[in-house]
């Protein structure tokens, strides 16, 4: 018997139960690279802090919200191509007899390591927290720089 | 002062306000995480507002109705581009409304580190007075 497989025919994604919304979730997945851009998209959620990267000629930006958390609470480094932000939010417990109405705001430890596009000069960072918001500024090394090219016309 | 329990902290996205008196500047509108805690004394209200500086911040107290408004600027430099955005920044914005005991001649604000403390006394009357119970 002669067996042939008509291309997007449906049976061949029914073999497992999930098969469709398998072949559907990698499309859309397909789809949000094309949209969003690449792989450099981070996690949205789910990693404390939320971080946002911009980028000039010479620096990389890294910012990010911590309310209420002091500089000597936060402990961050880096090396060549990642950053690394560790700390711990403290939220003191009022003194005296105390009824809370609201909780909403959180304590805890975070820690979080970011990858960065391209390697950077260590000796050249600088770290400032103001109004509870993080800048850390990172010169790009020599080699990660984008160098322009002059064309020649004879 | 005991610390709070430590254990990790969890993201939480920010809250985008949707019902909001209408802007009338563009923008994203947030509600801060706030705490809020009663003694006998006072009302006392922690905003989480990263961003906001002292000049920027409105508080209103008007019938009752303590309003909280807080403008933020945009951090990025001009010739910067994007890399990796997971959060964005807006104004924030949040409502309460009180009960009617507190002074309003003697609220105390005070922002620092991005977080704000509000401090509303009550009114001497409505300080609980402790009646004793006379037994013969």
């Amino acid at each position: 018997m002669i067996f042939r497989r008509v291309s997007n025919w449906p049976d061949f994604y029914w073999r497992t139960p999930f098969g469709e919304l398998e072949r559907l979730k990698r499309q859309l997945d397909l789809l949000n690279e094309g949209v969003l851009g690449g792989p450099l998209k981070g996690p949205s959620a789910g990693v404390f802090p939320l971080m946002n990267v911009t980028e000039d000629k010479d620096n990389y930006y890294v910012r990010a919200e911590l309310p209420g958390i002091k500089s000597e609470d936060l402990d961050i480094s880096v090396t060549g191509e990642s950053l690394s932000i560790s700390g711990e939010r403290k939220i003191f417990e009022e003194k005296g007899d105390v009824k809370y109405h609201r909780r909403e705001r959180e304590a805890g430890k975070f820690s979080r390591i970011l990858n960065l596009p391209a390697q950077i000069n260590t000796a050249k960072v600088e770290a400032k927290c103001v109004d509870g918001r993080l800048f850390i500024v990172m010169l790009k090394a020599e080699t990660a720089k984008q160098k322009q090219v002059i064309v020649k016309s004879s | 002062m005991a610390q709070t329990e430590s254990k990790a902290l969890q993201t939480k996205e920010k809250m985008a306000l949707s019902t909001a008196a209408e802007q009338t500047k563009p923008g994203i509108v947030f509600t801060p995480a706030v705490d809020i805690f009663e003694t006998e004394k006072d009302l006392t209200l922690l905003a989480d507002m990263p961003g906001v500086k002292s000049e920027n911040l409105t508080i209103g107290l008007n019938k009752n109705v303590l309003t909280m408004s807080g403008d933020v600027e945009a951090p990025e430099g001009e010739n910067e581009t994007e890399v990796i955005k997971e959060y964005d920044t807006g104004k924030y914005f949040r409502e309460f409304t009180l009960s009617n005991e507190i002074d309003q001649t003697k609220i105390d604000a005070m922002l620092k580190d991005g977080v704000l403390r509000l401090t509303l006394p009550k009114v001497e009357a409505a300080t609980p007075r402790k009646i004793e119970v006379k037994t013969k």
